[in-house]
């Protein structure tokens, strides 16, 4: 049971991975900050250490049991 | 310090440590103690996905084409991901059949053939030896930049001897290490744990010298970040530079290049090895799942950075490729140009050793074994030992593809970036991907399909990217790209049927994965597959179940020599004996011996061989000893269908157990019951007769003597015809008891309740007893209160209780003074009626005893000399008849008196009037 829910878990975040990191949400945060240059980068870093955060959480608890 | 001597002197260190850290992991590995058996270590191992193209590439591609960079490290976040169930998979299947690089997965899957194999891995040789010779450029590249600057490297390699170029002798100490690490032993299923050890070292270092690079841009050229990026901002060049626009293709491309890297991730020969192959314990791959995309955030954290300075720094930071050098060197820096070459260094070496050895593996496996096998069945002495040779073959492998990769670097290594060679690498390696995850989720994939969907794909790729490419070098007229072949419009290599727009990758992907999903699938719903596929479709697509993995049988026969001799010839007398000690759990067989190889044996023997040949070639030589039916292909497939229903009964199974244990326990407690009320029963019975016969006894007795002697006296005849009386009485009562027992017990005892008044019943209760009172010489008090107390009970019933318990207190009062007291109480919600005497009381123990059927309280020192015995049915009773009213009856200590209190209890009724209607 645990194991099926863990599955689901990373197959969601797989999926919000993908919704972060292709268009159109991309295409929200292509435009400059007020330096001028794009936050287009930092916007990945900033997901992507989101999504790495997740994964962490969902598969360390999966561990402890 | 930049001297030729002191940066020849920290590479060749760099790499004696190297041959180090590989001996002692191996060492320790050998003592059983291994050092890369942790998730970190595996993690570390990974990242031989970040090669110089990382180190030195990604600056560049920042620099020319923005975010796009970023890409090549969020689709491998993506597959790793999903590496928990994909990853997994693979590990297990690849354990289970000794399965040693992608060629050979491949290949095992549609029943290990050898047709496949060889497909793999001349498209794995094709598409990675371009990669290979990268990195050795990079090396080259690298160095010349470091003691040439500021002459660009273009002018300092120019004056370089070919003889002299540093790749080549790197290639050459790299060729010794694989050699020495790589191939220890024949069974390429062994880990090499030195190896993997000396990757993992690398990768820390790589990570490390980045890093400090990157601190040294931001925090020493710059005042921090925030300086960096405003004065980048203030370029009119740069504003755009971070964009989308930036990106080659934009939104479309960029959908492109993630999906090419999350393939390649998985496909690419080097990364099949470290993630599957060397792989120790599959639960590493679930740390890995997120500490490796850390890794990848964190190399990746300056690259923006240190492209912005490069760009700023202008014509002084010489090509994008090689700002991470020219930066600190622009800077007057003598130790960090050092330190970020050998981060350089460290990431081409881990690269070549990994790619090298995966590559050496598929082409020994599975383009020179099946070749060797056929020639080999021509000419050679059948029993000449071959393991030998199969080693040699693979060191052979290694310094030929070495050899090439540097061959191709040096030749013609110029006319590409490295970028371009990257990319066009990933869309190479992606090829497999079709044959590789529709085989490992999709049972009717078969090898006819994947077959052609390899060639298609790998000719769609060949057009659309290679081609174009040496037009690029100049090797083809440029004609061709502009206005296609023979002028031929729609067959443009960059805009195939007209499509046009898109960026080459994206482009080449979409239409060799079109062709290549399209022939696998298509191919494959047409045709059927051989029974052997089918089995290990069967096996790899449910490897994840349990137990599966252990399946196959064999059925054909063979003698345990042969099998010996075979596994002699290809593996060596060492590992032969293991395979026979493992199976037998001693050595027992030799060449000579006749008996028959049991299907376990067979089975045993074909894995070491796949561990050594590849599973095509292992097949191909078992098949040579073994007769007559070889798999119970019908057996495995049956097996492996009914698993699912098994499961699903033995759940079943379980459950219904479950419930027959639980009903077994109540059965048995409701049979320890049954016995405890049957032995109550025939203690009963035991009991009644003995009661019954006392006085029969009695009454027989005194008749039979009133019968015999006709002269008896006149008094003594009436006293005993008093005895019979009484004891008739006597006897007549217990049966009356006994039949209320048995009326009480059996639910059938007829009550007549009805509003009585308790004080009344009482009253008229000690009226009828008050003879008997007398004639005992005993003292009745009374304690009743002037209100009425309402009960609902059957009056006749009730004064029988009554009458009893005074009955039973006047016997058992004192027998000089005798005295007993009767009191009527309000307690709370009930009434209270307490029958006292001043006797010698109950014990505590014994109170509950004397409710017990026939139970006769033992009367210390004194006979009840004049007072009749009760029958030891009066108290069960009353307990009955109360307990039937709704109330109850106890023993308790004196309150007033000495002796025994015998309560009985029941409800108050509040109104009688209303009650009554």
């Amino acid at each position: 049971m645990k194991a099926s829910t863990t599955g689901s878990r990373l197959i969601g975040l797989t999926l919000l991975a993908l919704l972060l990191f292709l268009p159109p949400i991309l295409l929200l945060f292509d435009r400059p900050g007020h330096s001028g240059l794009s936050i287009l980068p930092f916007y990945i870093f900033i997901a992507w250490l989101g999504i790495i955060a997740l994964a962490a959480w969902i598969l360390e608890r999966d561990h402890e049991n | 310090m930049r001297t030729e001597l002191v940066s020849l002197a920290f590479a060749f260190g760099y790499l004696a440590i190297l041959f180090l850290i590989a001996a002692w992991g191996d060492k320790r590995s050998e003592q059983g103690r291994s050092i890369i058996n942790s998730p970190l270590v595996y993690t570390l191992s990974i990242a031989v996905y970040c090669t110089a193209w990382t180190f030195y590439g990604s600056v560049g591609r920042a620099a020319e084409t923005g975010p796009s960079f970023l890409l090549i490290y969020l689709g491998p976040t993506l597959a790793m991901l999903l590496g928990w169930f994909m990853i997994r998979k693979m590990v297990r299947i690849a354990r289970a059949q000794k399965i040693t690089s992608i060629a050979d997965f491949i290949s095992a899957r549609y029943g290990k053939s050898v047709r496949l194999g060889v497909l793999v891995t001349l498209i794995a040789v094709i598409g990675i030896m371009p990669y290979i010779a990268l990195q050795l450029k990079a090396i080259t590249f690298s160095h010349a930049v470091l003691t040439g600057y500021p002459t660009p490297p273009i002018q300092t390699l120019a004056q370089e001897t070919f003889w002299l170029d540093k790749s080549l002798w790197v290639a050459l100490v790299l060729a010794i290490f694989i050699i020495l690490f790589g191939t220890r032993h024949l069974d390429a299923s062994e880990r090499h744990e030195g190896m993997v050890a000396a990757i993992a070292f690398e990768s820390i270092i790589k990570l490390m010298a980045f890093l400090i690079l990157g601190f040294f841009v931001v925090f020493w050229l710059y005042q921090g970040p925030l300086d960096l990026f405003s004065q980048a901002a203030a370029r009119p060049d740069l504003v755009g530079s971070l964009g989308l626009s930036a990106v080659p293709g934009q939104a479309l491309g960029w959908v492109g290049t993630l999906v090419l890297a999350t393939l390649a991730f998985i496909t690419l020969p080097r990364q099949f090895q470290v993630l599957v192959v060397e792989n120790v314990d599959e639960r590493h791959i679930k740390r890995a799942s997120w500490t490796f995309p850390l890794y990848l955030v964190a190399i990746n954290l300056f690259v923006i950075p240190v492209a912005l300075a490069g760009l700023l720094l202008g014509p002084a930071a010489q090509e994008p490729d090689s700002f991470v050098l020219t930066l600190p060197l622009a800077a007057g820096l003598e130790l960090l140009p050092l330190i970020v070459f050998i981060g350089g260094l460290s990431a081409a070496t881990g690269m070549v050793i990994v790619e090298t050895i995966a590559l050496s593996t598929m082409v020994s496996n599975h383009l020179v074994m099946p070749l060797l096998l056929r020639w080999n069945w021509l000419h050679l002495d059948p029993g000449r030992n071959l393991s030998g040779w199969l080693l040699g073959i693979r060191r052979v492998a290694i310094i030929l593809i070495l050899l090439l990769g540097y061959l191709y670097h040096a030749l013609i290594g110029d006319s590409y970036s490295l970028v371009t060679i990257g990319l066009v690498s990933f869309a190479a390696a992606a090829q497999f991907a079709p044959a590789l995850l529709l085989g490992l989720y999709w049972r009717g994939a078969n090898g006819k399909g994947a077959a052609a969907g390899l060639i298609g794909g790998f000719l769609v790729w060949a057009y659309t990217l290679l081609l174009p490419g040496f037009v690029q070098s100049g090797w083809l007229a440029p004609g061709l790209i502009e206005a296609g072949p023979w002028g031929v419009a729609w067959l443009k290599p960059y805009a195939l049927f007209g499509l046009e727009g898109w960026d080459i990758y994206t482009h080449a992907l979409f239409w060799s994965m079109l062709v290549n999903v399209g022939l696998l699938a298509g191919v494959s719903l047409f045709t059927r597959q051989s029974r052997l596929e089918q089995t290990q479709a069967a096996l790899f697509t449910e490897a994840l179940r349990p137990d599966v993995m252990q399946t196959p049988l064999w059925l054909g026969q063979t003698t345990r020599g042969e099998l010996y001799q075979l596994l002699n010839r290809y593996l060596g007398q060492a590992a032969t004996h293991r395979v026979f000690e493992r199976h037998d759990g001693r050595q027992s067989s030799n060449a000579r011996d006749e008996s028959i190889a049991p299907p376990g044996l067979i089975t045993q023997a074909e894995q070491a061989l796949t561990g050594a040949l590849g599973s095509a070639s292992a097949r191909v030589l078992i098949n040579s000893v073994v007769r007559g039916e070889a798999l119970d292909l019908e057996a495995v497939l049956s097996i492996l269908d009914t698993t699912t229903q098994t499961l699903e009964y033995n759940r079943r199974l379980e459950q219904k157990s479950a419930e027959l244990a639980r009903i077994g326990e109540e059965l048995r407690a409701a049979n320890e019951r049954l016995r405890e009320l049957d032995r109550l029963k025939d203690e009963f019975v035991a009991m009644v007769s003995h009661e019954l016969r006392t006085p029969l006894t009695s009454i027989r007795a005194f008749a039979e003597i009133l019968r015999d002697s006709p002269d008896i006296m006149v008094e003594q005849k009436n006293h005993f015809l008093g005895v019979i009386v009484k004891e008739s009485e006597r006897l007549s009562r217990l049966i009356e008891e006994i039949l209320d027992l048995a009326r009480l017990e059996s639910g059938r005892m007829r009550l007549n309740p009805q509003v009585v008044n308790l004080s009344q019943l009482a009253r008229d209760s000690t009226d009828a007893i008050t003879q008997l009172y007398e004639e005992r010489q005993v003292t009745l008090k009374l304690r009743l209160p002037d209100q009425e107390a309402w009960v609902m009970a059957d009056p006749d019933r009730l004064q029988q209780v009554i009458i009893n318990l005074l009955d039973n207190a006047s016997k058992f009062a004192d027998s000089t003074r005798g005295e007993v007291l009767m009191q009527l109480e309000a307690h709370g919600k009930n009434w209270q009626l307490a029958v006292e005497d001043n006797g010698n009381g109950i014990a505590e123990e014994e109170r509950e005893k004397v409710f017990e059927k026939f139970h006769q309280i033992q009367q210390q020192g004194q006979t009840p000399s004049g007072r009749p015995r009760g029958t030891g049915l009066g108290l069960p009773i009353s307990r009955g008849i109360i307990a039937h009213l709704g109330g109850r009856l106890w023993v308790e200590g004196p309150h007033f008196l000495s002796g025994a209190r015998l309560v009985i209890e029941l409800p108050k009724l509040q109104a009688p009037h209303e009650t009554q209607m």
